[in-house]
């Protein structure tokens, strides 16, 4: 019996050695967002991959021109939207350089508990969804139940899940709530046993091996060229880590180790990525032990919004909150390029001022961004299903891609 | 504005000057290399800023890249800046360099006119200023002479213009649509 089909879906022959171009994405749910591929395969293997980006391209910093520099932080949460801290702290210390200004002791330390916390919380999301587009689904939600206790310790200190907006120029929004480290404690107490319920699903786990040892293969002189940075450099044997290389809030004081592996490959990354897990914990008790009275604004009037008590017995206080409001503050004229440590590797954010309350150029480099870059360089010559796999272990966040 | 207000702000611009007294490293090693090609080297806010002629962008990357000493061989980000259609020399692209061995990082800057904003790129350096350059070509017009895929990247492929130039509209001069 044979069947008329419409002229589209007319069966074409092809000679076994010809190339098939096909689009994956923008809807696809393993891209992590709207990414299109465009691959060209033979067969199953690839022969060449075309990331296509911008779909969620908004002009984000386009907008920072036409912003004060304390209205910009609310724009940095919505772009690498799984560690908006990091964003946060990248760019609200860029802008104190530029000011010069001096962060109490305790703001930094809470800075540092508050960005480990968001790693691990980062590093959860990569690690449930990296699994689930191999095909084990059951990790995810150990991976979302641990991040949702992350989640509410953020609410806690800032009031906002997803986008805290909790680091301000010259310190934070507000003191921690009182509670807020016994509720650490008790996450800090079970996240032990996750960490070990997560090794015990995947690590061990045969297929998960198998589909991830010896694949998307990047060695360190490539990784290096392809600017690859954070874990996805790490995982090809070179230990860089920007909290020890440049140091910033006081990462100097903290005892952690930098994680590598020497695989190059999928398999690699996603063990660096599980010990840092580790080490963030560390970390966190740490800064922990470390937090002492004291105040977590730093003593500069006409930057710094003051409280709210201050402002109703004090009329200097009133004004300066009035002109900060209204008028902003003056940045001395410069440029500064402040790197720092996110969860996927190095976030930059570059700042041109030209004397005025206004940023004239605000660059985010976003470690996403360039990781993918290297995407086509590590798929060549891979299966089909394994670009899945590969992209999971670059981890990327669309949001900031495009921003 | 007050005049105490004024008084800080000058404070504040002279303070960074008085901690950038002693030299940096990065700063001592280019001088040791003989760093002859900088048009100028600042030193501002901890990082060191050299200005470079265009002709010479590409020589200088892959001599920074293996020079003993200096080692750059990481280049962390490409970004243009625009510094209004009213300044000459308009446009500036900064090149952060970045060591994984040393750990000190390096601003490359290149002054371009809007006249002719072509500069000669350094893909054949480092591969990933393949996507960096695309992007300040797409948002500012910068076009890098030899790059082997200069497309837009961020913004749709018949987008007119350049958006993140000073003189384009913050909401565009139409609404954009996909259809």
């Amino acid at each position: 019996m044979s069947v008329s089909l419409p002229p589209q879906f007319e069966v074409v022959d092809r000679p076994l050695d010809s190339q098939m171009t096909i689009s994956m994405g923008p809807q696809h749910p393993s891209t992590h967002g709207v990414l299109r591929l465009e691959l060209v395969l033979d067969g199953e293997m690839i022969v060449k991959t075309t990331p296509d980006i911008g779909y969620l391209h908004t002009g984000m910093e386009k907008l920072f021109e036409y912003k004060k520099y304390q209205q910009g932080i609310v724009i940095t949460d919505r772009m690498d939207y799984l560690n908006p801290l990091g964003n946060n702290l990248a760019y609200v210390m860029a802008v104190e350089k530029l000011l010069g200004l001096e962060i109490p002791e305790r703001a930094q330390v809470i800075r540092v508990l508050m960005c480990e916390l968001q790693r691990i919380g980062s590093h959860l999301v990569w690690l449930g969804t990296h699994a689930l587009d191999i095909g084990a689904m059951t990790v995810f939600f150990y991976c979302f139940r641990e991040r949702e206790k992350i989640l509410n310790l953020i609410e806690a200190a800032s009031g906002g899940r997803l986008t805290p907006s909790y680091f301000r120029i010259g310190g934070l929004m507000m003191d921690l709530p009182a509670g807020f480290e016994r509720r650490c404690q008790q996450f800090l107490n079970d996240f032990p046993k996750a960490i070990s319920e997560f090794h015990t699903l995947l690590t061990g786990n045969t297929i998960f091996q198998r589909r991830t040892q010896g694949v998307g293969i990047i060695s360190a002189e490539d990784a290096i060229d392809w600017g690859l940075t954070g874990p996805s450099l790490r995982g090809s044997g070179i230990a860089v880590d920007i909290r020890r290389a440049n140091p910033y809030t006081g990462y100097e004081n903290y005892d952690f180790e930098i994680p590598i592996e020497t695989g190059c490959d999928v398999w690699a990354r996603y063990m660096v990525r599980m010990r840092e897990l580790k080490e963030s914990q560390k970390i966190v008790v740490q800064a922990l032990e470390r937090l002492k009275p004291g105040p977590v604004k730093a003593d500069a009037p006409k930057v710094v919004l003051p409280d709210r008590e201050a402002m109703k017995v004090h009329m200097d206080a009133l004004i300066h909150h009035f002109l900060i409001v209204a008028e902003g503050f003056n940045v001395p004229a410069g440029e500064v390029y402040h790197p720092i440590e996110a969860s996927k590797g190095e976030l930059g954010v570059y700042i041109k001022s030209d004397g005025g309350p206004k940023p004239a150029r605000v660059h985010f480099r976003g470690p996403s961004f360039v990781n993918l870059s290297a995407l086509p360089h590590m798929a060549e010559g891979e299966m089909i299903a394994d670009v899945v796999a590969i992209i999971g272990s670059i981890d990327i966040v669309l949001g900031e891609i495009d921003r | 504005m007050d005049i105490e207000r004024q008084q800080q702000i000058a404070e504040q611009a002279s303070a960074p000057a008085a901690q950038g007294q002693h030299q940096s490293p990065v700063l001592t090693a280019l001088r040791r290399a003989g760093a002859d090609w900088a048009g100028e080297v600042l030193e501002a806010f901890g990082e060191v800023t050299a200005v470079v002629a265009r002709e010479q962008i590409a020589e200088i990357c892959s001599f920074l890249k293996t020079a003993p000493g200096l080692e750059f061989n990481l280049l962390a980000d490409v970004c243009g800046v625009d510094r209004g259609p009213e300044e000459d020399p308009r446009f500036e692209v900064n090149y952060h360099l970045f060591s994984t061995t040393k750990f000190h990082r390096l601003r490359l800057k290149v002054l371009l006119t809007e006249d002719d904003p072509h500069i000669h790129t350094v893909t054949g350096v480092w591969r990933t200023a393949n996507w960096h350059e695309r992007e300040t070509f797409d948002l500012f017009g910068v076009i890098f002479d030899n790059h082997p895929d200069l497309r837009r990247i961020l913004l749709p492929e018949d987008w007119q213009g350049h958006a993140l130039r000073k003189d384009f509209p913050l909401r565009g001069y139409e609404p954009y649509s996909l259809t």
